[in-house]
């Protein structure tokens, strides 16, 4: 195949040094190019014939210059959004995860929220893991916060000692795969008097040495909670854990999210492995990788409503967002609030604080865009707008 | 107020230990510093005992030293700091026996707990200002004259309460107890502690008895509640309630024999509710209540039911109530007509000849429904109706009754089928001003200030008031009128008779019609008014708006020429044709059966009765139909009236009641190509009554942009709207002036300099001036066009 490939860049080349053609194919065409050269047993002239029919087609599909992509992108984002108002906030999802859907979430990605509503991860595993339901299992309790509470058999307060007795679970613990010297020192280490014999351990209220009051109760209790909310394993703002069996293979979703921490350990697919926080993704896999995160957001956000907007438009809105090197929000505190004219961020919002800003400093409105000149009366620079005559001097 | 004052003089009671009121009038002197308030009006409490207590603590007390004890207060006007006191009073000042509570406020309900033994002494109530909770022997109190008798007035239909105009009457009930404890049933009145009793099941058995004998008004409803083992007791105004028929072991009380005597006249409603055979009910007293809906429910053995519904109809309101077969129509569909009908044209009110409404409808030829309800006759619409009888084809025609529109028979319409008139009244007044100036009615001279021209002036009589029933359009003149100036100006190089403007009353814009009515009368001042009634013919026409009672509406597509309508075998022509599709998806099946059932009462020469929820009457119809010899089902064979030829399908005709509703095309129809701007922005104006613009909204505004389309989009916004021409100065970049005296531009910073002419939109020359005026100088520079 890669000698055909070989080929058909070098047909390309040649028209281009013959006819100056200027063709400059995607890699995927060049893909398409020689799958259709070998199955369609296709001669040289044809080839030829067919990058000449390609180039022709790729040019009409290219936009115009003076189109206005960025009216088009947001009308053809925002219409959706009223029929998404409607129907919303409810998930028939498999999981009991609970996430942000439909229009609040479009509105969050838009807003490029530091603190999103709902994070979640959904976590792949490389090809010798993915159908090791052992190493999954013990993953995702690594990762998922345990607390004392969830490995408890019994669990007793006594009153006439001020101590809390707590019996663990065995059966519990081997289930959830955790290490037994972890819990320990966990415990100990959150507890001074912690007497540990085997599965059952012993707190005891740190005041029980001064006289015993009303007050101690309380305490008691207190402590009681304490020692249940423990967490003896789990990584930081990561909650609840699913784990589930997608087409022959497990996947762990997880209700907060730690990409970096995530990545770091043993075992996990790094390619596919994802969370749905965009300035995490930005942080950890740069600006790229964030782009590539609000188009495939904004996408599934729109596609779980039945809604099909065609993946440009969201490019371009993801491409505004990231172009100056970190996630900028669309609205007063990002791209329209950073416009370079006067006119254009007054007629936005905050009117009053832009005027008296550009008056402070002395702004200058060379009224190159497109509300600039709507505000005065002249036609706008895009479509027929666009062009303008120029008159040749030399000529008389 | 009464009761609030009364609440207070209670709390007076319970925190003093008063033991003694007495009328203002009766103890003058001993309060010679209440002089502020009117002797009827203050009610003076006696401290007696405690007085030198409640001295020394107000003494005591440095944030009230100076303020004066209020042992009185005003009826209307409570004293603000005697609430400052009472709230805050220190409990153990008054270590004493208190006074029952009777009247309970905000923190009363534990003050009862306090309560220990009665006081013995009585406490003789001040008659107007604590009857309604008066005592009248501690211990022992009994619900009186909340119940008392009470002459009201009855409606047929659901009431609303009057005003309890209470009178103390006596009337023994069951004793209650004032000592609370909790296994205890608290009795409320009207939301308020009233006390406590024993027995509460039978207690209510007991007051509804007795309401039911008459011995109290039955406008009292009570409630017991289990759960909270509290009862309520209500009789104030406001409350929805409504009549039922009353039920004793499975039997309803109002027997054949009542009804035959309603029938003949010897009994009206009053009677059924004196002789407690019907009892009104209101929200809270139905929940303790079990109704039957139908006579079927019930059973002579082991019946729980309490009520009887009179019938299951009567949950219709009014609006709801016209809508035959409204128990086979979708929910949506009632809900819509229940709006709609309250748009239909009819006959609004039979004086309409003599009123002045500044606007009304009025169908010409209004016709009872055919197929009615028995709310229908109840509520007289009969005598007011609002609609006609339509025959109705449910078919297609050439695509003209698309989508809720309808074909319409001209030939009926010729023949004043759904004919109206539309009225306006104007009216004006000659003013009186200051100075002795005034207004007056007359045909204003040439060189009047604001003179219209003559045309407009043409219907005038002498007096200035146009004649009856001259043809008048919009801008013509009814009362010719002119007023003083508005400002008397120092030099009087004119009299003043000679500055008068025009201030006529004219014709609306977009109106026409006949003087109907001239009503000359004076006004409330004196002035002469004059009151003008413009009639106007109303055939309907394209786009005029009309429904059945089914929520069926729609817009008139067509208006069709009688020769071309369809016709039955026996030359029957439909008036309207309702496209089909307008039925399944909105499951209107009462707008069929109502076809139906009009075909057939049409055929009999009788109304039909729809009245929801009773028995069908399907086959009676049906065989009224073969009877005149149509198809059962309502369908018949059309002829098309274009050639003649018989419709292959069946076509469903039958007669429905329809209304013309007040969505006319006349009132609505609409378009500008030049007109009025606004004096600010120099934009058009808004709304069709000032001859407005046709807004070019931002999303339109969105989509010029999307479409590439500049020079459209600046046609839209510059051109079409507030194209101004503003001259700047090269120098400063601000605008400069025209002077127009001396054919001169200059700038009014730099002077005689070079200006030049700039297009822009007034709103952004307006905006510079609004920056200017905020110290902000914007500057233009100016380049060569591109």
């Amino acid at each position: 195949m890669e000698d055909i490939e070989i080929k058909v860049k070098e047909t390309i080349a040649q028209l281009n040094d013959d006819e100056n053609l200027g063709i400059d194919f995607p890699d995927s065409y060049i893909d398409d190019l020689s799958k259709a050269y070998v199955k369609n047993d296709l001669t040289d002239d044809e080839l030829q014939k067919l990058i000449r029919k390609l180039k022709q087609a790729y040019d009409r599909a290219h936009v115009e210059a003076g189109e206005a992509v960025g009216t088009v992108a947001a009308q053809s984002v925002g219409e959706p959004g009223t029929q998404m108002t409607m129907r919303t906030f409810h998930y028939a999802g498999v999981t009991e995860l609970n996430v942000t859907l439909g229009l609040p979430r479009l509105i969050e990605i838009v807003d490029a929220r530091k603190d999103i509503a709902t994070p979640t991860m959904d976590i792949y595993f490389d090809e010798e893991r993915r159908n090791d339901e052992e190493f999954v299992r013990t993953l995702a309790n690594q990762i998922g916060k345990s607390t004392v509470n969830d490995i408890l058999k019994e669990f007793n307060l006594n009153y006439g000692t001020m101590e809390v007795t707590a019996t663990l679970d065995a059966k519990k613990i081997d289930e959830k795969r955790l290490d037994r010297d972890e819990i320990n020192a966990a415990i100990e280490k959150a507890f001074k008097k912690a007497d540990i014999n085997g599965d059952e351990i012993t707190i005891s209220s740190q005041k029980s040495d001064k006289d015993g009051s009303k007050f101690e109760i309380r305490e008691l209790r207190l402590l009681a909670d304490k020692v249940r909310d423990l967490q003896i394993s789990g990584i930081k703002n990561i909650g609840k854990v699913i784990i589930r069996k997608d087409d022959k293979e497990w996947v762990i979703h997880t209700e907060g999210s730690n990409l970096k921490e995530i990545l770091d350990m043993d075992g996990i697919d790094h390619v596919r492995t994802t969370t749905n926080n965009i300035h995490e993704i930005g942080e950890v896999l740069g600006i790229e990788a964030a782009r590539q995160s609000i188009i495939d957001e904004a996408q599934k956000t729109l596609s779980e409503q039945g809604l099909s907007v065609d993946v440009r438009h969201i490019m371009l809105v993801a491409d505004i967002m990231t172009s100056e090197g970190h996630v900028k929000s669309i609205g007063r505190h990002g791209i329209s609030g950073e416009k370079s004219s006067v006119l254009a961020r007054a007629a936005f919002e905050e009117t009053g604080k832009h005027l008296l800003n550009a008056s402070i400093r002395g702004e200058v409105d060379d009224l190159t865009g497109i509300i600039e000149n709507i505000i005065i009366g002249q036609p706008i620079p895009l479509g027929t707008g666009s062009v303008g005559v120029k008159m040749d001097y030399k000529k008389e | 107020m009464a009761k609030r004052i009364n609440a207070k003089l209670k709390r007076a009671y319970h925190y003093f230990g008063i033991n003694e009121v007495v009328p203002f009038e009766e103890i003058e002197e001993r309060i010679n510093h209440l002089k502020g308030i009117p002797a009827d009006e203050a009610v003076v409490i006696k401290v007696s005992e405690y007085a030198d207590e409640i001295a020394e603590y107000f003494e005591n007390e440095k944030r009230v030293a100076d303020t004066e004890f209020p042992v009185a207060f005003s009826k209307d006007e409570p004293r603000k700091s005697w609430e400052k006191y009472t709230d805050d009073f220190p409990e153990d000042i008054f270590d004493t026996e208190l006074e029952p509570v009777v009247d309970v406020e905000e923190e009363s309900i534990e003050d009862a707990d306090e309560i220990e033994s009665v006081e013995e002494e009585a406490i003789e109530p001040v008659e107007d200002d604590v009857e309604e909770e008066s005592i009248e022997d501690a211990g022992e109190i009994e619900v009186a004259e909340e119940e008392d008798a009470i002459e009201a007035v009855e409606d047929d239909e659901g009431e609303i309460e009057p005003d309890v105009d209470d009178e103390p009457a006596e009337i023994e009930v069951a004793p209650i107890s004032f000592e609370p404890k909790s296994n205890k049933t608290k009795i409320y009145i009207n939301g308020e502690l009233l006390g406590y009793c024993e027995d509460p099941v039978n207690f209510t058995q007991e007051m509804r008895q007795k309401r039911r004998n008459g011995e109290i008004s039955h406008e009292m409803n009570i409630t017991y509640y289990e759960d909270n083992n509290e009862i309520y007791i209500f009789n104030d105004p406001g409350r929805a309630r409504r009549p039922l028929i009353i039920v004793e072991n499975g039997e309803p009380l109002l027997k054949q024999e009542h009804m035959n005597k309603v029938a003949n006249g010897k009994l009206k409603w009053d009677d059924l509710i004196n002789n407690g055979l019907i009892e009104y009910l209101d929200a809270e007293e139905e929940e303790n209540s079990y109704i039957a809906m139908t006579l079927a429910d019930l059973s002579p053995e082991n019946d729980e039911h309490t009520h009887l519904e009179i019938d299951p109809a009567t949950m219709l309101g009014i609006c709801a109530g016209i809508i035959p077969f409204s128990d086979h129509n979708s929910s949506p569909r009632n809900t819509m007509e229940a709006g709609m009908t309250k748009q239909a044209l009819g006959l609004y009110v039979s004086n309409y000849a003599l009123r002045t409404d500044t606007r009304a409808h009025l169908l010409h030829h209004p016709q009872t429904p055919i197929v009615k309800t028995r709310i229908i006759d109840s509520t007289n619409y009969d005598l007011r109706p609002s609609g006609q009888n339509f025959v109705v084809a449910l078919m297609s025609y050439e695509g003209y009754n698309m989508e809720d529109a309808m074909v319409i028979n001209k030939g009926s319409l010729e023949r004043g089928l759904a004919r109206s008139s539309f009225f306006r009244a104007y009216d004006t007044s000659e003013k009186r001003y200051a100075g002795g100036q005034v207004d007056k009615f007359e045909v204003p001279d040439k060189n009047i200030k604001g003179y219209r021209s003559e045309e407009a002036y043409r219907n005038l009589d002498e007096d200035g008031v146009v004649n009856p029933e001259s043809y008048v359009e919009s801008g013509d003149v009814l009362i010719g009128k002119t007023s003083p100036p508005r400002f008397l100006e120092e030099n009087f190089e004119s009299s003043v008779s000679d500055r008068r403007r025009e201030t006529s009353v004219t014709v609306r814009h977009g109106e026409k019609g006949i003087v109907d009515a001239v009503l000359l009368s004076e006004t409330v001042e004196g002035s002469r008014l004059a009151k003008i009634r413009v009639r106007d013919t109303r055939q309907p026409e394209f786009g005029d708006k009309f429904a059945s009672r089914h929520g069926q509406k729609g817009v008139v597509g067509l208006i069709l020429s009688p020769e071309d309508v369809p016709f039955t075998e026996f030359g029957v022509v439909p008036d309207l044709i309702v496209n089909p599709h307008a039925i399944p998806s909105r499951m209107s099946i009462g707008q069929v059966l109502e076809m139906v059932a009009g075909k057939a009462g049409c055929l009999e020469g009788e109304r039909v009765d729809a009245t929801p929820f009773n028995q069908t009457l399907e086959d009676e119809i049906k065989q009224q139909l073969i009877d005149n010899g149509f198809e059962s089902a309502g369908c018949e064979s059309l002829y098309s009236g274009v050639t003649g030829e018989r419709i292959d399908a069946e076509i469903f005709v039958g007669v429905a009641y329809y209304q013309k509703l007040h969505h006319m095309t006349t009132d609505k129809v609409y378009a500008r190509s030049r007109g009025p701007v606004q004096v600010l922005t120099r934009q058009p104006t808004e709304g069709r009554a000032r001859e407005g613009g046709l807004r070019f909204g931002e999303m339109e505004r969105d989509c010029l942009i999307a479409h590439g389309a500049a020079l459209t989009l600046k046609e839209r916004l510059l051109d079409e709207s507030d194209k101004y021409e503003a001259i700047v100065c090269e120098n400063c970049g601000m605008l400069a002036v025209f002077d127009k005296n001396r054919n001169k531009k200059y700038c009014p910073i730099c002077g005689d300099v070079e200006t030049y002419p700039v297009e822009i939109s007034y709103a952004f020359k307006l905006l510079l001036d609004e920056l200017k005026s905020l110290c902000i100088f914007p500057k233009l520079k100016l380049g060569d066009k591109a």
